[in-house]
């Protein structure tokens, strides 16, 4: 991936200010960079445009918008709860795409919901992780934000199988991308103000909640019981021998500082 | 990111723990009540939506009785905890107090109506450490699972941490935490997070209107 000089610049300087790394964001420096870069491009354009957004479109309008795209990203959430071999839930999120795309009007009443068929968080780095793929060190990558390697490749393959991107003409499609987008972002307006407030450093509570999150999703909600919090965090040098990517038991998909890792090379 | 800032936009939830009848209410029962209770009051008065400081006066009285700050704050804090001294541990605990309250607040200002599920409590009613569950629904996104970690104490049931999204509130503060101490101190930790308040004590007046 290419990154413009400035960026490349900066993330040497915000290295150089690093003291000492956390062992899961070993590219710490790099990816301040590209958070500061993401931070830039925000304040400059999404949030002008999302806020613009909410103010000139009534919230009934906006939910319409966020359930139609919700109901075509049912389609490979589904895809992914069979590869978890999570067979009911994904017969499920086929069944929601059914009615929604044909009594919900092409999605935009989620009739599937009020009928009670869930929706369930799928994506290709959440079924790698249920695979037994390691979390990788942690990316923040340019635009989209907080990742690790392998949600980074789970990234390209949602993207890749986007049925969005089959959209066409390809003005069409730009179109649908970009109010996605907007539509996405503006509902963050409240939160990200928050994350604002709550956090003393933006990028180390972001990166922290994101790893949390992911892997509570990877898990469906129920994380294995982690060792009790008032455990000594490992060494660095405990956890470095950890390999970061590798295929490992679905126990070890993710680290937190709670965990004491079982030696996986004895 | 996405998910997180959803995540966070819920914590507000974490207040909606308010007074209760009696100290023998189960923990789930408590947490219904009061979640209720707050989420009329603030249907009811407009005025508060608007108005931080008032805000901030009902959580004071309906939710904070039932929060178990110096232990929020110590599990926070992890091997750091140990290294303050009682005079630190208090001045600590009063910070992370303030700071989670004014994000309460303006998460609770910013939160339009929302649905609330609430999951009977799967424990035996001689356990001392429950976890209550409580799920947001929300239009065309995954339900948002707020999941308070509760214990029994002498003064009834205390919530010594709360999971929205599965991430936990205390366990995102100890990196902070730690590298702070790390680098500057406990009493740096203390300097920073005094700072941190005063700063969002002046926006929010500000912003008051």
């Amino acid at each position: 991936m290419r990154f413009p000089g400035s960026v490349a610049l900066l993330a040497l300087v915000a290295a150089c200010a690093t003291a000492q790394g956390d062992p899961r964001d070993p590219f710490e420096g790099f990816n301040r960079g590209v958070y500061k870069f993401n931070e830039t491009v925000d304040a400059a354009i999404a949030k002008p445009v999302a806020t613009a957004y909410r103010n000139l479109l009534h919230e009934e309008i906006r939910s319409r918008v966020r359930n139609f795209f919700s109901n075509i990203a049912d389609l490979f959430i589904g895809v992914n709860n069979l590869l978890q071999g999570k067979l009911q839930d994904g017969a499920e999120d086929w069944a929601r795409f059914a009615f929604n795309s044909t009594f919900g009007l092409l999605g935009i009443h989620d009739v599937a919901s009020d009928m009670g068929i869930e929706k369930h968080n799928e994506d290709f780095g959440q079924t790698l992780g249920r695979w037994g793929v390691a979390d990788g060190p942690y990316l923040v990558l340019p635009i989209l934000g907080s990742s690790t390697l392998r949600d980074s490749v789970g990234t390209a393959a949602d993207i890749y199988t986007d049925p969005v991107g089959d959209f066409r003409p390809i003005r069409l499609r730009n179109s649908a991308v970009a109010l996605r987008l907007v539509n996405a972002r503006a509902d963050l307006l409240d939160a990200s103000r928050i994350l604002e407030e709550a956090a003393l450093d933006k990028y180390v509570f972001q990166r922290d909640a994101y790893l949390q999150r992911r892997r509570s999703l990877i898990y469906d909600g129920h994380p294995p019981r982690e060792e009790q919090p008032s455990d000594e965090p490992p060494t660095p040098e405990e956890r470095r021998s950890e390999a970061p990517v590798n295929v490992a038991p679905a126990a070890d998909v993710n680290d937190d500082l709670r965990r004491v890792p079982k030696p996986t090379h004895p | 990111m996405r998910t997180i800032a959803r995540a966070l936009l819920c914590l507000f939830a974490a207040f909606l723990l308010g007074s209760a009848h009696g100290q023998e209410a189960m923990p789930d029962a408590l947490v219904k009540n009061v979640t209720l209770e707050v989420v009329e009051l603030i249907a009811k008065d407009k005025e508060i939506r608007g108005n931080r400081n008032k805000l901030i006066e009902l959580i004071d009285e309906k939710v904070l009785p039932h929060f178990n700050f110096t232990g929020m704050t110590a599990l926070a804090m992890g091997q750091s905890w140990n290294k303050a001294n009682a005079e630190q541990k208090k001045r600590l605990t009063e910070e992370f107090k303030i700071l989670l309250v004014r994000t309460y607040a303006s998460a609770l200002a910013a939160f339009s109506e929302q649905k609330f599920e609430f999951r009977p409590l799967r424990a035996k009613p001689t356990d001392t450490d429950v976890t209550v569950n409580v799920r947001v629904l929300q239009p065309g996104a995954q339900a948002v699972p707020i999941d308070y970690s509760m214990e029994k104490t002498a003064a009834g049931w205390k919530v010594y941490d709360v999971m929205v999204g599965g991430v936990s509130l205390v366990a995102n503060y100890r990196t902070e935490f730690n590298n702070t101490v790390r680098d500057s101190g406990i009493e740096g930790l203390i300097k920073i997070l005094s700072a941190k308040n005063r700063t969002l004590e002046a926006a929010g007046g500000a912003q008051q209107k």
